[in-house]
């Protein structure tokens, strides 16, 4: 068989082998390695159209990023992952989520205290919120609306894209021109001002475009945080104002409104997506951690666990992240150089940890004593300036003295997350980065907690004596814990030059590798992370069309 | 000035009451919802512990040697089958078999019964008594009723309640203290989940309301209006009268009037029971004949609606609420029936209705379209029949 297309293939398949590799008996039709959500998700769909699938997760228990779990006893840690906002409505739909388990609760407001001792928060009712934004700028509370709108059509305006096979533009295959015509075809129904607007989005900074809106510091920071996660970049960096944009696409489902906090935490997520995949079939197998996918004649035939075992399979779909994809399971000898060195400058900069926090009780926002902020956001954002700066110390590889904090009380929306009348506190702190100057250990993490602390005492003094239990995640701990190499939490900085069509090498958007029966289908790959489960559909349904299944 | 009345919990209802939203319900004022919007509510029933006040429910207490053959008569279920403590859902009906009214017959002693109405009854009881030693009345004001529902209803009920409620069964009442306060409990409700419905005298109202309040603290307790209760109850596959149906005592129709069966109720008359009942003989030839229409869940298709929704840039928009409006069914282009009740289900993330179909439109899988709105034109979403309810927890009855 010879490469159908532009893109190198190494060839190791004989002609007349191929025959012999189908009539071997293969325990498996696929397997997925990784029981991540996007894992799941691909064994899922795959067991649907009727394929034998086995999942193989390293952990005991399957979820990657989107697990819970009981650090201290009766207090449940979202542990990494901890809203849903962009999980596919149709995977929901197609795998009939809710009725294995799947509730996704409202998270109705955030509220976000200021330095001056002030707060600016956004309710649940539209006219509160304008109230309450009239109080800080009547001007920022008219532009609110608009602005929302405008981000709205925009978002709307990528979103199909979401679900497009990111075709290679320097290709003339068949599915590549199709698929390309496809998305000239969208690109046309747009408006040149929608062009236009877009264009500047993905290559604006949040800071320049929330300048062009408001005034308010505490709304500019709060909307400016939403561009800088999962990235090393800051408020000021170019390209953020796409992440933003990335963010708001879990908000235009119309009545869908598939966007809040999920029963039992995002462990309930990946819980649903199991019993889905195991009510259709699929095998799970945890506690297997893959050494080695197994090549035969030059295709990907099944895995080598690191106790030995062997498992085969007509196809082999990797659900870790790129780095561990494409330089542990494989050989780098059966892939091309430049695609191996493309990988290897894949930008994976862990740049956020998780704090989670079990509470005897509630801490107090001096700001406000009010009981529904706490079913909320809370947001430590004052400002850009004070997001940049936390960014400055990461830069030069510190912890950010003041970090921000995207804070929620899980046991205030889904009471089942801590013991009667206690609590949980789930923080997300930025920038916390990976490569850390003189490295991560235990003074280090302890360091990460205090400065999260620190920096909510600041506003809810007594928070400290409010902590039964607290558990600091830095990025080396995502990576040693869900494996996800430099504890990136999209497996890959969504960067202009890391989406769509280069996601995650050019040329290889389609969750196929230069390795034959080898898959790729996880947040590093189009359209990145966010537990949206759509790099695992969109893989599993192009394994499919390839006719070895 | 003259003014609905307003139920006993209404001093912390009121207060509590954040968009000043309110619904008739009987000649009673309720809240319709607490909060600006149901989400939260909605989500206590499913996932928490849902308080919602449901006095204006009209309640007769029927006494007497003869009350059982009161209701045995009156109602199509088997009463003289029931025993001490339990509940029935029942509908009953005039002599030609079309339903009046539904409600629960509790049977609080051997003589003693409980009926809950949804209108005034009072006098087709007294008619159907004549020369039987039953008293027949009224407690509707006497008696306040909370309905609390959700799956943490028995954790918090379990801490103030004298009597432990894990031997409660599946409707089935029983007598009780919450601090000291003479109560019944049932395990019945409109929602379709785990849930308790606690009746007490009117002048106990507030200290139970504060003590359930109190307890429920740890376990999400929200105060819920009959706004997503709403919801709820067409998840469960529960309908309403005056909204899904017509009483024979308003029709004006023969065509508006509903049998049991149509209601798909067949699982409460009990044909088999000793002696008459009013509507037998009509429900005894309906139900060798077949009924012309049936009441039946529709699903519908959330792509087929979103692709009619795209020919005009929008993403679905549907109310975030149940509505009460009818909403014609289509098959092909010939009108086969109507929705009653339309609502977006938040858990099951699907638009759903109960709606009344023609036969043979209304066998389970049967494809049809429902009409919905679009940018002010009437369009059709294809649907399909599905079985109610739509949701049942699997603890609702364990």
């Amino acid at each position: 068989m010879t490469a159908d297309r532009r893109r190198q293939t190494i060839d190791f398949a004989a002609c007349g082998q191929e025959k012999e590799l189908f009539m071997t008996s293969n325990q498996y039709d696929a397997i997925i390695i990784g029981g991540g959500h996007n894992g799941l998700v691909a064994a899922a769909y795959l067991a649907r159209a009727g394929k034998k699938v086995i999942v193989l997760e390293r952990r005991h228990i399957v979820g990657g990023a989107a697990v819970t779990e009981e650090i201290f006893p009766g207090f449940k840690f979202t542990e990494f992952s901890y809203v849903v906002s962009l999980l596919r409505p149709e995977i929901i739909r197609d795998l009939e989520l809710p009725k294995h388990g799947l509730k996704i609760l409202p998270l109705p407001s955030t509220f976000t205290p200021m330095e001056n001792g002030d707060y600016l928060a956004a309710w649940d009712d539209h006219d509160l919120t304008r109230r309450e934004l009239y109080r800080h700028s009547p001007k920022d509370a008219e532009a609110y609306d608009e602005y929302s709108r405008v981000m709205a059509r925009a978002a709307k305006a990528i979103k199909p894209i979401i679900n497009l096979i990111p075709p290679d533009p320097s290709s003339l295959h068949p599915r590549d021109v199709l698929n390309l015509l496809k998305l000239g075809q969208y690109a046309a129904s747009l408006s040149e001002k929608e062009l236009y607007r877009i264009a500047k989005l993905v290559t604006q900074s949040s800071a320049d475009l929330l300048e062009e809106w408001f005034e308010t510091e505490a709304l500019k920071g709060t909307k400016a945080a939403s561009g800088i996660i999962g990235t090393f970049l800051g408020p000021r960096s170019p390209g953020t104002a796409y992440v933003l944009l990335h963010h708001y696409m879990g908000e235009i489902d119309g009545a869908f409104r598939a966007w809040g906090f999920a029963k039992n935490g995002s462990g309930g997520v990946s819980g649903s997506i199991l019993n889905a995949a195991k009510a259709l079939g699929v095998e799970i197998r945890v506690n297997a951690s893959v050494a080695q996918v197994k090549i035969k004649n030059g295709r990907a035939a099944g895995v080598v666990l690191e106790n030995g075992d062997e498992i085969q399979s007509k196809v082999v779909m990797s659900a870790a992240d790129p780095k561990r994809t494409f330089l542990q399971f494989v050989e780098e000898k059966y892939l091309p150089d430049d695609f191996v060195t493309s990988i290897k400058n894949f930008r994976v900069r862990g740049s956020s940890g998780k704090v989670n926090i079990a509470l005897s009780k509630l801490p107090r926002f001096t700001a406000l004593d009010e009981p529904a902020l706490y079913r909320g956001a809370v947001s430590i954002s004052p400002s850009i300036d004070y997001i940049e700066r936390a960014y400055d110390d990461a830069k030069y590889g510190q912890i950010s003295k003041r970090p921000y904090l995207d804070m929620i009380f899980p046991s205030m929306i889904d009471p089942d997350m801590a013991p009667p009348g206690q609590h949980v506190l789930s923080c997300f702190v930025q920038y916390a980065p990976y490569d850390l100057e003189g490295g991560w250990n235990d003074e280090r993490r302890t360091q990460l907690g205090e400065a999260v602390i620190s920096t909510i005492e600041q506003y809810a003094p007594n928070i400290r004596e409010c902590i039964v239990g607290m558990q600091v995640i830095s990025p080396k701990d995502i990576e040693a814990i869900a494996g996800i190499t430099g504890g990136n939490i999209f497996h890959g900085e969504l960067l202009l030059h890391q989406i769509f069509f280069l996601r995650p090498v050019p040329q290889w958007a389609d969750f196929r590798t230069p390795l034959k029966g080898y898959y790729f289908g996880a947040s590093g790959a189009h359209p990145g992370g966010g537990v949206m489960g759509a790099a695992g559909m969109l893989a599993a349904k192009e394994m499919l069309k390839d006719g070895v299944l | 000035m003259f003014n609905l009345k307003t139920t006993p919990f209404h001093e912390r209802t009121s207060a509590l009451c954040q968009p000043q939203n309110w619904r008739k319900w009987a000649g009673y004022f309720v809240v319709g919802s607490y909060e600006h919007t149901l989400d939260r509510e909605y989500w206590a029933i499913r996932n928490a512990a849902a308080l919602i006040d449901v006095s204006p429910l009209i309640k007769y207490h029927i006494t007497g040697k003869d009350a059982a053959a009161l209701l045995h008569r009156v109602t199509t279920r088997d009463i003289h089958k029931m025993k001490v403590g339990q509940v029935v859902y029942t509908g009953w009906c005039d002599e030609e078999g079309k339903m009046i009214d539904d409600g629960t017959v509790s049977r609080l002693d051997e003589t003693t019964f409980r009926l809950t109405a949804a209108e005034p009854n009072l006098r087709w009881l007294m008619m159907n008594a004549v020369g039987m030693d039953v008293q027949i009345k009224e407690v509707t004001d006497e008696i306040a009723a909370l309905s609390f529902q959700g799956p943490n209803t028995k954790k918090v009920l379990n801490r103030i309640a004298e009597k432990p409620l894990d031997e409660l069964k599946y409707f089935r009442i029983m007598e009780n203290k919450i601090n000291g306060i003479q109560v019944t409990i049932s395990r019945t409700g409109y929602t379709g989940d785990l849930g308790y419905e606690i009746w007490m005298d009117a002048k106990n109202a507030l200290p139970i309301w504060d003590a359930i309040m109190l307890a429920g603290t740890d376990y999400g307790i929200t105060p819920v209006g009959i706004l997503a209760m709403d919801m709820a109850r067409v998840e469960a596959g529960l309908f309403m009268l005056d909204v899904d149906y017509t009483s024979t005592t308003h029709a004006w129709t023969e065509a508006q009037k509903s049998s049991p069966f149509e209601l798909g109720l067949d699982w409460t008359v009990a044909l088999d029971k000793q002696g008459y009942f009013v509507g037998r003989r009509a429900l005894e030839k309906e139900k060798r004949e077949g009924s012309a229409w049936k009441m039946v869940g529709l699903e519908v298709d959330w792509v087929g609606m979103e692709n009619i929704f795209k020919r005009v840039g929008l993403p679905p928009q549907i109310p975030g609420m149940a509505v009460r409006g009818s909403l014609p069914i289509l098959s092909g282009n010939v009108q086969v029936g109507y929705a009653s009740t339309s609502t977006w289900s938040p858990l099951l993330k699907k638009y759903i209705a109960l709606a009344h179909l023609q036969k043979p439109y209304y066998e389970i899988g049967a494809n049809v379209r429902m009409e919905i709105t679009v940018e002010h034109h009437r369009q059709h979403a294809p649907a399909k029949v599905v079985k109610l309810p739509f949701y049942e927890p699997e603890w609702k009855r364990k």
